[in-house]
């Protein structure tokens, strides 16, 4: 065990590169080229702003991305607290300095970036909660005693973003932080019992919905109630892509995004454009990346011995699936529309910022996989 | 050793709980796909029809209506260059600025641009406003030189109705409006209709809608989400409507306008062969152009209230007795069921002796009298007393049975026209079904000389006259021209026909329809002595129109005057004996005409009627007589023209 340590400690360079997961590496290149193209075609083929801002951003997050990689597992098992106090810190900054767009107050001017922290505080959770069930002994688990500190650390952000409002990114956090205690091992009768319990208040949670957002899940059930309001980004995501057929219509001819008929195209309704233009086709095949990716998270995850790895990098390729879930669904008109960008292809720094972010952190756990972290 | 053993333990719940979440992700990317392949594949043809819903709008081009001519292919309808101004909404910024800037500029006041305000409210964002359908020429190069400081404004040339003939022709041709909901609910109009275009309101554009109003181009363009034109992706082109051919003559048309100027009356001319109506006039009449882009109110008001009526079409809607231009076919009547012997004799003592039945009195129109009459001298002279005797032998029944059979109490020319009045031709039937009563002997004796209950149009009285002039034959009237019939032969067999053996059918004379270019006499001595007779009407002293007549044979012609009452004669009107021009208008006689002409080989029939004009020699007899000598003189060129067309066809 000694000796497994100081050669955990001791990694050469050589080591480092040759334990890279390149087929990782090559997904998020993948993927990312996928979204530059598809949000040039946002732009009607024309190289301009939001083409022009992606591909600054991605080359910066990707590099940042290469660099934290090799950051050592360690540090970010020992900064885990402080970065998701920071989160909390920048969530309550937005509440008194945030700027707004649309109604919501969601981001902190940095100058060169519009940073969203609730974005951040997406891996924030995830970290925090990893190193928390890090060091918890899997008998001290069930005991309501370590319930109720993860149940704060996780109320406190999901209140502050609704607050925002934004009801899409709370859900995530909460999803991505319930996923990690459920990867703990907490038994299942809480999660049935808490299931229910949600399952009885929700009518309480739906009167205190915003009026705008009652308006958007009673238009999910019914997108015709409203057809040219409210049901009117459904609807036409809808008939983007199913006029998308097998092949799609090309790239660059999306007529639905063209012509305009699409709200949103460059952030939450990216899938829909691309599926318009490659159709059912392409659409499997980047679900399939998605998958993919999830797959080496889950594999990385697989391969660390620490604990703290492991729940991060389950608990990330979840997350992950979650994003993707729950923005594709929306499109799809499966699940209500709540703001949820789609990892990697939806135009944003913040979301970018964090995913990469995330991803530097598993990278690292493949890199510095054979560290054991101590429980103390 | 305890520590690492819950470890391994830990690290396993860990990997176990994993992959109880992997499966549920890969279940949830199952549902995700399947979904997939519902919008993308299964439904892919429902989105994309909505996809291109989204993405295509149709603009429908207006076509133009086909146009209508006379006899001769001279234009009575046409579509004349018009200047318009229309604003594409989308492309205005401050719809009121633009709207200030056009007032000013061609000049629209405080109303039009109310009414403008109001027309924009119904359209959609994308759709064109038409500020003006008629700019004058002065208003249009204002515009076209102001046009950089108008957006969205376009000039555009267009087409719309016009009507060279004007007020001549006003009540056959009708004119054409804007589209009130019930012309929407037309399936002609509905098929065809697009935003903006003219339909027909009345007459031949009316009732001609079908062929008239084209079929619509289409224009797709690929639009965006606020509605923008993109591009342009399809034109399928309007096609125009079809021609309409009357078989009006508007130079007879014209000159029988003239010669009612100034009188409420109508003129209706046809040949007695074919049934063609050549002029059917009525009077007064208004400009049809006005209606095109709408009537202003001053204009409305005018028509309105003008007491001698323009706006109803005194050829078909207009309700008269016959009086004595029912005689002929009294007397025929009476020949043809050998009711009189055309010898008898009838003594007519003037008003100190008149006829009587029951007590009452039924006096003769000549004050002294028209001593001893045989049935030609009678209805030469028109003599009131021969009549009345005959009809009461006669009977209201029979008399009405042969009225029918020669176009009373039905309409002329089908349902071409939707005010054409049918008239009445009362029987004992009619009036126990109407009004609840019993006829009276007396009633027949007026019917007789075309008083009481008989209502006629002046159209059915120019059907009636050339039903009798060609021999007894049954035609049908009509006046848009119909190539499917050949009228050559027609005219042979009717002339060849002629035949004089009497007809012993059963019921024939109880029947009242007869098939067209049969004949409908039972005895063709019995016409021949109506025909003579109301020659002698017209060409011999005493004859009634004896002053209007033609010594020149080429126009000779005959006919039978009528003086309809507009009310009952008292004794008190008879003792004072007032001239026309002496009586209050609304209560002056009608004044009436029928003629056929020329008299050897007759070709055409006439109606003329002068509301309130008095007596019919006088006011209704000349002015067939001129319009005679005009039509005969233009008898040839007719012929010629439609024997070449025929030969064409």
């Amino acid at each position: 065990m000694l000796r497994e340590r100081i050669q955990a400690s001791n990694y050469s360079f050589l080591d480092k590169l040759k334990s890279i997961d390149y087929l990782l590496i090559l997904l998020i290149i993948a993927i990312g080229s996928i979204s530059v193209f598809a949000i040039y075609s946002t732009e009607g083929g024309k190289f301009s702003f939001y083409t022009k801002n992606h591909i600054i951003r991605l080359s910066v997050f990707f590099s940042l991305f290469l660099v934290l990689s090799f950051v050592r597992v360690s540090t970010w098992y020992k900064n885990a607290y402080l970065f998701y106090f920071v989160g909390l810190l920048l969530l309550i900054t937005v509440l008194f300095f945030g700027i707004s767009a649309s109604g919501a107050t969601r981001w902190i001017n940095l100058y060169f970036l519009n940073l969203q922290p609730s974005e951040l505080m997406k891996i924030a959770v995830i970290i925090c909660f990893a190193r928390y069930y890090h060091r918890i002994q899997s008998s001290d688990i069930q005991s309501i005693k370590f319930l109720i500190q993860p149940i704060i650390l996780l109320i406190i952000p999901c209140y502050l973003v609704i607050q925002q409002p934004d009801l899409g990114t709370s859900i995530l956090i909460a999803g991505s932080g319930i996923a990690i205690i459920w990867l703990a091992g907490l038994n299942i009768k809480y999660f049935v019992y808490s299931g229910l319990l949600l399952l009885v208040s929700l009518p309480f949670a739906i009167s205190i919905l915003k009026p705008y957002q009652k308006s958007r899940i009673l238009t999910f059930f019914n997108p015709d109630r409203d057809p040219l309001g409210a049901g009117y980004q459904i609807i036409q995501s809808k008939i983007a892509i199913g006029s998308g057929g097998f092949f799609g219509k090309g790239y660059l001819k999306g007529t639905q995004s063209y012509l305009e008929f699409l709200p949103e195209k460059h952030t939450d309704f990216i899938f829909t454009l691309f599926s318009e233009e490659f159709g059912f086709l392409g659409s499997i095949i980047l679900l399939f990346l998605y998958i993919l990716l999830i797959y080496r998270i889950i594999n990385v995850g697989l391969v660390s011995r620490s604990f703290f790895a492991k729940l991060y990098c389950f608990g990330f390729a979840t997350a992950i699936f979650l994003y993707v879930f729950v923005n594709i669904a929306m499109v799809l008109g499966m699940l209500p529309i709540v703001g949820a960008p789609l990892p990697i292809m939806s135009y944003g720094g913040s979301s970018l910022l964090s995913i990469m972010l995330g991803l530097s952190i598993v990278m690292s756990c493949k890199i510095y996989n054979q560290e054991q972290i101590s429980v103390y | 050793m305890l520590n690492r053993g819950r470890n391994i333990e830990k690290g396993r719940v860990i990997t176990r709980r994993m992959f109880i979440l992997a499966a549920a992700k890969i279940l949830l990317f199952a549902g995700i796909s399947s979904r997939l392949y519902n919008l993308q594949i299964s439904d892919r043809e429902k989105y994309e029809i909505l996809s291109d819903k989204n993405r295509i709008r149709e603009w429908k081009t207006p076509p133009q209506r086909g146009i209508i001519v006379d006899n001769f292919n001279k234009v009575l309808a046409s579509n004349d260059r018009v200047f318009q101004l229309h604003l594409i909404l989308d492309e205005i910024n401050d719809f009121d600025v633009t709207i200030f800037k056009i007032k000013n500029l061609i000049g629209l006041d405080q109303f039009q641009v109310k009414k403008l305000y109001k027309k924009k409210e119904r359209l959609k964002p994308w759709d064109t406003l038409v500020i003006s359908d008629n700019l004058t020429w002065e208003q249009f190069s204002k515009i076209n030189l102001y046009l950089h400081e108008l957006e969205g404004a376009k000039p555009v040339l267009s087409t719309s109705r016009f009507y060279p003939y004007a007020n001549d022709l006003v009540h056959i041709v009708g004119y054409v409006g804007d589209a009130s909901p019930q012309d929407l609910e037309k399936p002609e109009i509905k098929e065809n209709f697009v935003p903006g275009l003219k339909v027909g309101k009345y007459g031949i554009e009316n009732s001609q809608e079908k062929m008239l109003i084209g079929n619509y181009g289409i224009k797709r363009y690929e639009v965006n989400a606020s509605g923008k034109r993109i591009s342009q992706i399809d034109y399928i082109k309007e096609r125009q409507g079809n021609k309409v051919n009357l078989t009006i003559d508007i130079e007879i048309q014209k000159y029988a306008q003239e010669l009612l100027k100034g009188k409420a009356g109508s003129i209706c001319v046809m040949d007695i062969y074919t049934g063609e109506v050549v002029a059917m006039a009525s009077s007064p009449t208004y400009d049809p152009n006005k209606f095109t882009h709408g009537i202003n109110q001053k204009d409305w008001k005018e028509i309105r209230n003008n007491p001698l009526k323009p706006l109803i079409n005194k050829s078909i809607a207009g309700l008269y007795s016959p009086g004595s231009t029912f005689k002929p076919l009294v007397a025929l009547a009476a020949l043809e069921y050998g009711i009189l012997d055309p010898n008898k004799t009838i003594r007519c003592k003037g008003h100190k002796h008149p006829y009587e039945l029951y007590g009452v009195k039924y006096h003769c129109w000549k004050k002294e009298g028209h001593g001893y009459m045989k049935l030609r001298n009678a209805i030469k002279q028109s003599c009131d007393i021969y009549f009345y005797e005959m009809a009461r032998l006669l009977g209201v029944d029979k008399l009405s049975i042969i009225a029918k059979r020669y176009g009373l109490g039905t309409n002329v020319l089908g349902d071409l026209y939707n005010d054409e009045k049918k008239g009445l031709v009362p029987d004992t039937k009619w009036k126990r079904r109407a009004l609840e009563q019993s006829w009276y002997l007396g009633e027949t004796v007026i019917n007789g000389i075309g008083q009481g209950y008989i209502q006629t149009t002046p159209l059915q009285l120019c059907l009636m006259t050339a039903q009798i002039a060609n021999g007894g034959y049954k035609i049908k009237p009509h006046i848009i021209k119909d190539d499917s019939i050949n009228y050559k032969d027609i005219i042979n067999k009717i002339k060849l026909d002629q035949s004089n053996f009497p007809l012993h059918e059963r019921n024939y004379l109880d029947d009242i329809n007869v098939e067209y270019y049969q004949r409908m006499y039972h005895k063709k001595s019995n016409i021949n002595f109506v025909l003579d007779a109301m020659f002698g009407s017209t060409n011999e002293q005493y004859g009634t129109s004896y002053k209007s007549r033609y010594d020149n044979p080429k126009y000779q012609f005959a006919g039978k005057t009528g003086t309809s009452q507009v009310r009952r004669i008292t004794d008190l009107d008879r003792e004072l004996d007032l001239d026309t021009e002496q009586i209050e208008y609304k209560k002056r006689d009608h004044a009436l005409y029928v003629a056929f002409a020329p008299y050897k080989n007759p070709r055409y029939a006439m109606s003329v009627i002068i509301e309130h004009g008095g007596s019919g020699s006088k006011a209704a007899a000349p002015l067939a007589s001129k319009l005679i000598k005009r039509i005969i003189d233009r008898h040839k060129l007719r012929e010629q023209f439609n024997n070449s067309n025929t030969n064409l066809a």
